[in-house]
């Protein structure tokens, strides 16, 4: 690695990241408080509704306290840096939905169900609509090919919710191969043995096929019409008439080539990705972090919608840096540029 | 004009497709003639099977579904309108002026754009939703999602300015006196309206989904019929445990064609304008 790779490629690329952390956390403190209703008036208003008789000291002592919770002590400059303190200590404070577990333990019991579902998927889909887009491509003639790629022009203007509820209805209400909701069969306590990961994989069957149909619909698309352009190049033309088998010029030539352009588009879509992903957990009630937020919404627990919004940015943005970082391995040429 | 509009037809996608949206949005118009005012409840009789009086059932709310599809159709294409229109705007603007000002301003307003793409944005989306859950309307939620749809459009114009910068009749110009705004206006926009065009269907489609999705999750205003609430009031009340198929199917197969319909749209209408894929279709040109 020479220095002015270095200074060209990655420092840009660091300063892009944290510069995005900041703004991302930064819109995340400020949003809620625009609101119109104060959550301390309101939680307090909610526990004198229910019929509680509240004397005037005990309200302020709750007052303060929940100040103290929601992190709304001091003024705005003030509030500003504890809310980095704690996204930096992962301290969000107690969430009310399920009061008075911490935010944080909450988003790490569903944190690794959401990332396992998002990783496996992602990749699943890449390099399956990538391979299969990369070979239709280059032998755009082929029936089979086609028939599939007008499947993927039915599949892929679909929303993940719509796509994710339609195959719920088909699967679990038409067909009942599937478990109908959740991770695992009620009730069933975490353990390391077949029976477990077997459950495990069948409830996650579902959402992971719609992520991976859905998402490789995209890739199958995008790298198709990718290879039709690199397919009119001098360099494949000319492998062609060397003789070069075409097996050998689809994956060492073709596919290798249109990769390239992919892979920041991976990068680049990671963010909408994640969005698919929670939504979808949302459609087959899987126990991550889209259906945390879904209660946390339904329950209007703003401190637990900040800590998984504050969490996402964390982890897109590190993941769109770790990829942007693997690239010169795999592109040459950025290395000399 | 009349040729164009021949050369988009001899695509079957674009001839299927445009029929679907016609049919789609004459659906929408039916509403008002709706002998009903969706907003009620009990108006008819509840979980009636479809018949000639409800040519698809009531539901559990006493509501007519046809009915209340007409408007659900309806809402959702005004949303998906007013996001897309001002979204445009947006990009518009933040594309003309990142291409052709170059250096610092393009750089500050691509990295605003990068930071919007690279974003989940949903959360963030669901964050702002929040704020105006009690005043959200129709307008209000058009604008709210118009604020997050330009980044891409505004990228993909972006780059056609800077190709066009390059190309001499903008030295032409320049030299021949022409001030920056009317060379952007007159000479610039005529190129980027194409792109516009296709990038705004794109953008309603988008805006229907993220409809769909803020309402399942109780963020619009349930109250008001559109594709997502139609639909998340038949899931909270088990319209399927229930046997009422019309009442969830009626959005989820109305969504489904109406995504299709704007999707082929504009893939058809994207290839017509690229030029390497209209002589394939067209033929010489």
């Amino acid at each position: 690695m020479t220095f002015t790779f270095v200074r060209r490629y990655f420092i840009p690329r660091l300063i892009q990241y944290f510069l995005v952390i900041f703004l991302g956390i930064t819109a995340v403190f400020f949003i809620p408080r625009f609101a119109p209703t104060d959550p301390v008036q309101r939680t307090i208003a909610e526990l004198r509704s229910r019929g509680t008789y509240l004397d005037p000291a005990t309200v302020q002592n709750m007052i303060d306290d929940l100040r103290e919770l929601y992190g709304l002590g001091g003024s705005w400059l003030e509030q500003y840096g504890t809310f980095w303190k704690r996204v930096f200590t992962g301290d969000f404070g107690i969430s009310f939905f399920q009061f008075p577990t911490p935010v944080i333990d909450l988003i790490r019991t569903a944190l690794p169900w959401t990332l396992s579902l998002l990783i496996l998927t992602t990749m699943l889909s890449w390099v399956i609509g990538n391979v299969i887009g990369g070979v239709a491509g280059y032998f755009a003639r082929n029936r089979w090919l086609r028939t599939l790629d007008a499947i993927a022009m039915v599949i892929r203007p679909m929303p993940y919710y719509i796509f994710a509820l339609a195959l719920l209805i088909l699967f679990t209400y038409v067909l009942r191969w599937f478990p109908i909701a959740g991770g695992t069969a009620v009730g069933r306590k975490v353990a390391f043995n077949l029976d477990f990961i077997l459950d495990v994989l069948r409830h996650a069957f579902l959402p992971a096929l719609s992520l991976v149909i859905l998402g490789g619909a995209i890739w199958f698309q995008t790298m198709k019409l990718i290879v039709q352009n690199i397919n009119a190049e001098d360099f494949v033309q000319y492998a062609q008439l060397g003789g070069i088998k075409e097996r050998r010029i689809v994956f060492r030539y073709v596919i290798r080539n249109a990769m390239l352009p992919q892979i920041t588009g991976l990068a680049l879509s990671l963010g909408q990705i994640l969005s698919g992903a929670l939504i979808t957990e949302i459609v087959f009630s899987y126990p991550g972090l889209g259906t945390l937020l879904f209660h946390a919404i339904i329950t209007g627990d703003y401190n637990l919608i900040m800590g998984i919004t504050a969490i996402s940015i964390l982890a897109i943005t590190t993941m769109i840096l770790v990829i942007d970082l693997l690239y010169p391995l795999l592109d040459p040429r950025v290395k000399y540029r | 004009m009349v040729r164009v509009v021949k050369d988009l037809f001899k695509d079957y996608r674009f001839a299927f497709s445009f029929s679907i949206f016609c049919l789609l949005v004459i659906f929408a118009a039916l509403s008002t003639f709706s002998p009903y005012d969706p907003t009620f409840w009990f108006h008819a009789p509840r979980n009636l099977p479809a018949s000639w009086t409800h040519f698809l059932g009531t539901n559990s709310k006493g509501q007519d579904i046809f009915w209340q599809a007409t408007f659900a159709i309806r809402n959702s294409l005004i949303i998906s309108v007013i996001a897309g229109v001002v979204s445009r705007v947006i990009a518009v603007l933040v594309g003309l002026v990142a291409g052709y000002r170059g250096r610092t301003t393009d750089r500050v307003l691509m990295f605003i754009s990068d930071g919007l793409l690279v974003m989940p944005l949903f959360l963030i989306i669901v964050l702002l939703a929040m704020l105006v859950r009690e005043r959200m309307n129709l307008v209000n939620l058009g604008l709210l999602l118009a604020f997050f749809g330009w980044a891409w459009d505004a990228r993909v114009i972006r780059s056609q300015v800077l190709s066009l910068r390059e190309r001499e009749f903008t030295q032409t110009a320049i030299l021949s006196g022409t001030g920056t705004l009317k060379l952007v206006i007159k000479e610039y926009l005529p190129f980027v309206t194409p792109l516009v065009f296709s990038t705004l269907i794109n953008n309603m489609s988008w805006a229907i989904g993220m409809e769909i999705t803020l309402s399942i999750v109780g963020l619009t205003n349930m109250d008001i019929p559109t594709l997502g609430t139609m639909l998340q009031w038949a899931i909270s009340y088990q319209s399927l445990l229930l046997g009422l198929w019309t009442w969830l199917l009626t959005p989820v197969i109305l969504s489904i064609f109406l995504f299709i319909a704007l999707y082929w749209l504009s893939v058809s209408i994207s290839e017509y304008l690229d030029p390497r894929t209209r002589v394939q279709r067209v033929g010489e040109k």
